[in-house]
């Protein structure tokens, strides 16, 4: 029985307080060792006018390395960037890793999903540089360079030696954008040759979609550019049956990682106990795992799968009318039960 | 079932078509080979000017070549040219090439459902229609820096009014009720805002169409669950080639669904997912579907659709009554038999045909 750690939670918007209860109401139940320390994240005007997060929430996460993040509202144009994007710049969260495994007991027309998108989280077509150049004429810049290319594809192939997967494909648009695509590209095949233990192959991003929806299983590891990550990780998870039970990570430099639940805030259901919280429980359990504290990653998934498995108290989006607390509940007793 | 009686076509020169046609890499040869073999079997009075165009070289005689036969005809049909790697990245898409200098601006797809095709999802019929000339691929690349590059994706609301007054055209014209836009403005919020706001404009002025937008990554997640609830979909260039290659992937996949690229003056058609398919070139494999349904679109372009239909019927009727199929939609045909069976029938219905 390890010391207590601590881990920076942040619950986010609309949904995010609630989930958070019930991961920390889960995590109670287990008994994990696990010390929260809440921060709220909005976009501040700091000195010089550049946007920030509040400087209590960037030392927390400074001090305890590991967090644990729901939600964030993302306006459209409303004149400061993206909060998850400022959160991504203030930690160098530069790999963006979605483990995308189909869930028993919950069916999706794909079954025998199993695979991983590693997304390049720091550049790419996110750069937010954009300019009006004449009216009616817009610009945005994707920004590729050599020193991302290649830090992201070493972290995919580091990733699949550490976790047992064969191969890691590049996802790319090499035939169109040659330079940009073209330089990734290269920075993977130069990593690849470092980790003959692993398979390398490269494919075209529409093929891997055309592909995706056909046969899931051909693929493992896939590392890609920002853009095309964030539409591939949306789509395989649609494939396990959406956002609302797919867990992810983010890894930065100096060893913090961020663990997320992906989808939105869900403002319409904000506050009314009808929220799933199965994706922010699954990246809690990526969090545990990342920790090293595999044995309460592991009861608390199974808890998890088995109160989906058992179809008794799922939440509207899981085919249930059951509220958020009775589903934490349920999933509370089967964690005390299997102590 | 239709008696086919023949009127006199709005052709050119002896009421003979001419088209321009660019065989291409890969699997596009012997496709467009079929194609020929098809139409000559059916008396289609289309003449094909053949254009070579070799994607090893890095000069662009070739592909100007092909441009100027097409400025000529006012009409293609063409497989994909192969985008080498090795070559520096100042040797550009061929294919890319062509689309820009003939502003083919809208590239059409419609994805339906095959009754005799086993898919995951069924009941699927969405038409795509996919900006074709600016956006991420405009080839506007630069290396300011040793490791830094920059790739311009650019959005012009020219452009952007332009596939959107077509999309709401095109869905008025075939009677659908829902044009949705896909696009990821809450991050491109210029770029992507600019498109969105453009739509908004133009769908402002059919308010007998439903307009709604959704972002890219929601909707391939929609699309893989409950794609049946897209009607029409507008788009610029990137999202249009994730999406049209989800689309083509839920109907059963590259070999079935044609596409068109249209212009103001221009259009060619090919394989809606562009595929070289050089994996399975020359081993009488591939499904020649995709292809004959392109050359059936631009037949009814030409206006000749009495051939067009009797092509097109030929080949539904081998795909879903006769279950006659290639490897890639489970089957275990080859790319000859589909074809001569796509003959066959068309004989049967005792049309005019050539020597078999």
């Amino acid at each position: 029985m390890g010391s207590m750690q601590t881990v920076t939670l942040i619950p986010g918007d609309g949904i995010g307080p609630e989930i958070s209860t019930a991961v920390m109401k889960i995590f109670e139940a287990a008994k994990a060792p696990i010390r929260w320390e809440e921060r709220n994240v909005t976009a501040i005007k700091g000195p010089g006018g550049r946007w920030m997060i509040p400087p209590d929430a960037k030392e927390s996460m400074d001090r305890s390395k590991i967090g644990l993040k729901g939600p964030l509202k993302t306006p459209i144009a409303a004149g400061h960037p993206s909060m998850n994007l400022l959160l991504r710049k203030t930690f160098d969260l530069y790999a963006n890793v979605r483990p995308c495994v189909s869930i028993e007991g919950y069916k999706t027309p794909y079954t025998d999903v199993n695979l991983v998108t590693i997304r390049e989280n720091t550049e790419g077509e996110y750069s937010g540089i954009e300019h009006v150049i004449v009216d009616g004429v817009v610009q945005s810049i994707k920004l590729i360079t050599e020193n991302a290319s290649r830090r992201i594809a070493e972290y995919a192939f580091e990733y699949a030696r550490n976790n047992q997967r064969s191969s890691v494909t590049a996802v790319h648009k090499a035939n169109i954008m040659r330079m940009s695509d073209g330089l990734f590209l290269r920075k993977c095949r130069e990593v690849a040759e470092n980790y003959k233990d692993v398979k390398f192959t490269e494919m075209y991003l529409d093929t891997v979609c055309l592909n995706m929806v056909q046969d899931p299983t051909q693929f493992d590891v896939l590392v890609m550019p920002n853009l095309y990550g964030d539409i591939l990780s949306d789509l395989c998870a649609g494939l396990i049956g959406g956002l609302g039970v797919t867990p992810s990570g983010n890894i930065g430099a100096n060893g913090v990682a961020i663990f997320e639940s992906v989808h939105g805030t869900a403002p319409d259901i904000a506050g009314l106990d009808l929220a799933n919280p199965t994706a922010l429980l699954l990246s809690a359990v990526m969090m545990l795992r990342h920790m090293g504290l595999h044995d309460y990653g592991n009861k608390i998934q199974t808890a998890c799968f088995d109160t989906i498995r058992d179809k008794k108290v799922l939440t509207k989006d899981l085919g249930g009318n059951s509220k958020c607390s009775e589903f934490t509940a349920d999933i509370c007793r089967r964690v005390q039960d299997l102590d | 079932f239709a008696l086919y009686f023949f009127l006199p076509p709005p052709a050119k020169y002896g009421g003979r078509h001419t088209v321009t046609l660019i065989p291409g890499d890969g699997i596009g040869p012997e496709l467009l080979n079929h194609v020929r073999e098809v139409f000559r079997f059916s008396c289609v009075p289309v003449d094909f000017e053949v254009v070579h165009v070799n994607s090893a070289l890095e000069t662009e005689e070739d592909i100007n070549n092909a441009i100027t036969a097409i400025r000529r005809n006012g009409v293609a049909l063409k497989g994909n040219i192969e985008t080498k790697h090795t070559m520096p990245p100042s040797v550009k898409s061929r294919n890319n090439l062509l689309r820009t200098s003939l502003d083919l601006y809208a590239n059409v797809m419609h994805c339906q459902s095959l009754p005799g095709v086993q898919t995951r999802h069924q009941n699927i019929d969405i038409m795509i229609i996919r900006e074709n000339t600016e956006g991420e691929y405009s080839s506007l690349e630069h290396e300011n820096v040793p490791g830094v590059v920059e790739s311009l994706k650019i959005i012009t609301r020219n452009n952007s009014l332009r596939i959107a007054e077509y999309a709401f055209r095109l869905a008025r014209e075939k009677g659908r009720r829902r044009v949705t836009a896909v696009h990821k403005a809450n991050i491109m919020k210029l770029g992507d805002g600019l498109f969105l706001q453009c739509c908004r404009e133009v769908a402002s002025g059919y308010p007998d169409i439903t307009f709604d937008s959704m972002i890219v990554d929601n909707t391939t997640m929609q699309l893989v669950s409950k794609p049946q609830q897209f009607d029409v979909m507008v788009m610029p260039n990137l999202y249009g080639n994730v999406v049209s290659n989800v689309c083509a992937g839920l109907v059963g996949g590259p070999g079935l669904v044609p596409g068109a690229n249209y212009g103001r003056d221009y259009a060619v058609f090919e394989t809606a997912t562009r595929n070289t398919g050089k994996s399975i070139a020359d081993k009488n494999i591939a499904n020649p579907t995709a292809m004959l349904l392109a050359g059936c679109m631009m037949l009814d372009h030409l206006k000749l659709h009495d051939h067009a239909s009797s092509i097109r019927n030929a080949i539904f009727t081998t795909m879903n009554e006769n279950r006659l199929h290639t490897a890639d939609i489970g089957g275990q045909g080859t790319t000859s038999e589909v074809v001569q069976s796509v003959m066959r029938i068309i004989q049967s219905k005792g049309q005019l045909t050539a020597e078999f």
